[in-house]
């Protein structure tokens, strides 16, 4: 039998901060406890296997109103990857015009994701 | 700039524009004045989400969120200037403002019937709150390293010290270590976290910065720039302990303490303030003391959710109307809001039923499983939880303001 490992954990996806307990018989999930709803649960199976962030951040913009265009990456990426991410986002430049939505680097690091645009610039 | 407006909306973030927009949206005769050479105010600035998860049903970035509301305001070709900063409202009569504007071109008078004053909130500074030592470069508010790195691109420093652990001071946290700074502590004065617990996990513990609660940065030293701060435990009257001193290596100071609402331009027109919420005492129109100003937003109690600053503006912009349109607010029959048991405080402070009205109200102490109650009206909601870094929003339909005397108690109870 493999060795059975317990997370604590808070979910993060809501104010109200449930705290979840997950139990792992090595790599299998045998149960998930002290969440209020299914998000929680999904948030907390997510969290164990592989866990994921949202990236933020600013790039600078050549002839724009300011001289950065604040960015997102449109859907959470893996956590371990988001030093990365924002090294890569250090070298990237845009230029004016920049509309909201607009993406920037397509399927950055191939997450699947695309870091887009989130101000006017 | 014509000289006289139905109204004239002071401050361009989410509470401003709101307002201007419901006002247009009524056919009111509208002037927007923002200081700042753009409008939008703090979600400008805020490239994190949690934005709008109210009013739009989706969790938006401050800079997303805020578009939305400057596009429609646009479209709808509001008369508007920004770097156009007002110095003070003074009241000449029931029906006229005079607003004293400094422009690029020069100082301006306007008059309006009514003021929506939506200015928001100052930072706390250091004096305010027990932090001797050195003025030294490298200490900033939260808003101001904020606007420097997210909006012009500049680091404020590489080795930083936090303090304040409300929800400001944890995504500042986690703003500058993803940026490559070094976020060496964060320091609470209170035993438990200021801020949301998932934030606490995904801003700190995410990334091993040490949260130091019961503590207060006491003094700052340094002789051109910040070279240390000194961190002191504090006791249960949140006095420093003697002897407990600690020294964190530092550059950078962030100051995230707290905000109190921006009064200055309206005080001289005279408004009532409450000691409470640092902002105007109002009615269920968000009406303050002084006919025909209004007030909402940041500027009126700090919030935490833009969403209910732009309801706050919206309703204000409700409240201007009403006084257009009958030439002032009807003398009517106002109901005081008395705070009970652990309500530190809560707005609007005089309650008309003939309006249903939202109240924003926070907590002394957080506690479980409670009942907020307001006795005279027979009116029980259940809590989960209640703490003080949480607004509580709760509606009182006009029938039930009706059935109170001449008050109504707001408390915070046990669930029996
Ligand atoms: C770091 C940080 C993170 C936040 N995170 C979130 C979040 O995740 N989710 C959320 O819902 N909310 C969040 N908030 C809260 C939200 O940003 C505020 O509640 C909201 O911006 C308040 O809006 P306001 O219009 O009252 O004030 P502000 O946004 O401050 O706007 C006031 C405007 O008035 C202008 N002004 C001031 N004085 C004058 C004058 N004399 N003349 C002309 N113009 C003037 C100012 O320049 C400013 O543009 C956050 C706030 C901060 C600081
Ligand atoms: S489990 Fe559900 S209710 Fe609890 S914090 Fe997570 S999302 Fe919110």
């Amino acid at each position: 039998m493999s060795e059975v490992k317990r997370f604590k954990l808070t979910c993060i996806v809501c104010p109200l901060g449930c705290e979840i307990e997950v139990e792992m018989e090595g790599d299998r999930i045998t149960s998930v406890r002290g969440y209020t709803c299914p998000r929680g649960k999904g948030y907390a199976v997510q969290e164990v296997t592989e866990p994921k962030r949202t990236v933020m951040s600013v790039v600078p913009v050549k002839g724009g109103k300011f001289p950065t265009v604040a960015v997102k990456s449109d859907k959470p990426v893996p956590k371990e990857l988001v030093p990365r991410i924002m090294r890569l986002l250090a070298d990237v430049e845009v230029e004016a015009p920049v509309h909201v939505g607009q993406v920037i680097v397509e399927n950055v690091l191939g997450t699947g994701a695309n870091i887009v645009a989130t101000r006017e610039a | 700039m014509r000289s006289e407006y139905d109204v004239v909306v002071i401050g361009g973030g989410p509470a401003g524009l709101a307002a201007a927009i419901k006002a247009k949206e009524l056919g009111m005769d509208v002037l927007l004045l923002e200081r700042r050479e753009y409008l939008g105010g703090i979600p400008v600035q805020c490239v994190h989400p949690g934005f709008g998860l109210h009013y739009f049903g989706e969790d938006l970035t401050g800079t997303e969120f805020i578009h939305r509301f400057i596009e429609k305001f646009r479209g709808m070709g509001i008369e508007h200037y920004t770097n156009a900063h007002v110095l003070n409202v003074v009241s000449r009569s029931y029906w006229h403002k005079v607003l004293t504007v400094v422009t690029e071109e020069g100082l301006f008078e306007v008059r309006a019937k009514t003021v929506i004053y939506a200015a928001g909130a100052r930072e706390r500074h250091a004096f305010e709150i027990g932090i001797t030592g050195h003025r030294v470069a490298g200490i900033y508010t939260a808003g101001e390293a904020q606007t420097m790195m997210d909006v012009y691109g500049v680091m404020p420093g590489k080795e930083i010290v936090i303090v304040g652990s409300g929800d400001v001071g944890l995504i500042m946290a986690r703003r500058f270590t993803l940026e490559g700074a070094h976020v060496k502590a964060v320091v609470e004065l209170m035993p438990y976290p200021g801020g949301l617990t998932r934030n606490v996990v995904q801003c700190l513990e995410d990334f091993g910065i040490p949260l130091y609660l019961s503590h207060a940065v006491t003094r700052v030293e340094g002789n051109k720039r910040v070279e240390r701060v000194i961190v002191t435990r504090v006791d249960e009257n949140l006095k420093p302990v003697p002897g407990t001193e600690e020294v964190i290596e530092c550059d950078t100071v962030i100051l995230a303490a707290g905000l109190v609402p921006y009064l200055k331009v309206i005080e001289k027109a005279g408004v009532e303030i409450d000691p409470a919420t640092g902002g105007p005492v109002v009615n269920s129109y968000l009406e303050t003391s002084v006919p025909g100003i209004f007030v909402a937003g940041n500027a009126l109690v700090i919030n935490d959710l833009v969403d209910y600053v732009v309801e706050q503006g919206e309703e204000a912009a409700r409240g201007a109307y009403e006084f257009v349109k009958n030439g002032g607010l009807p003398s009517l029959r106002w109901r005081k809001l008395v705070k009970g048991r652990n309500v530190r405080l809560a707005v609007p402070h005089y309650l008309s039923d003939t309006r249903d009205t939202i109240v924003y109200a926070r907590v002394k102490k957080p506690e479980e499983n409670v009942v907020l109650r307001f006795p005279e009206i027979g009116k029980e909601v259940r809590l989960p939880f209640v703490k003080p870094s949480e607004m509580v929003r709760v509606k009182l339909r006009k029938e039930e303001i009706a059935r109170a005397g001449g008050r109504i108690t707001m408390e915070v109870v046990g669930d029996e």
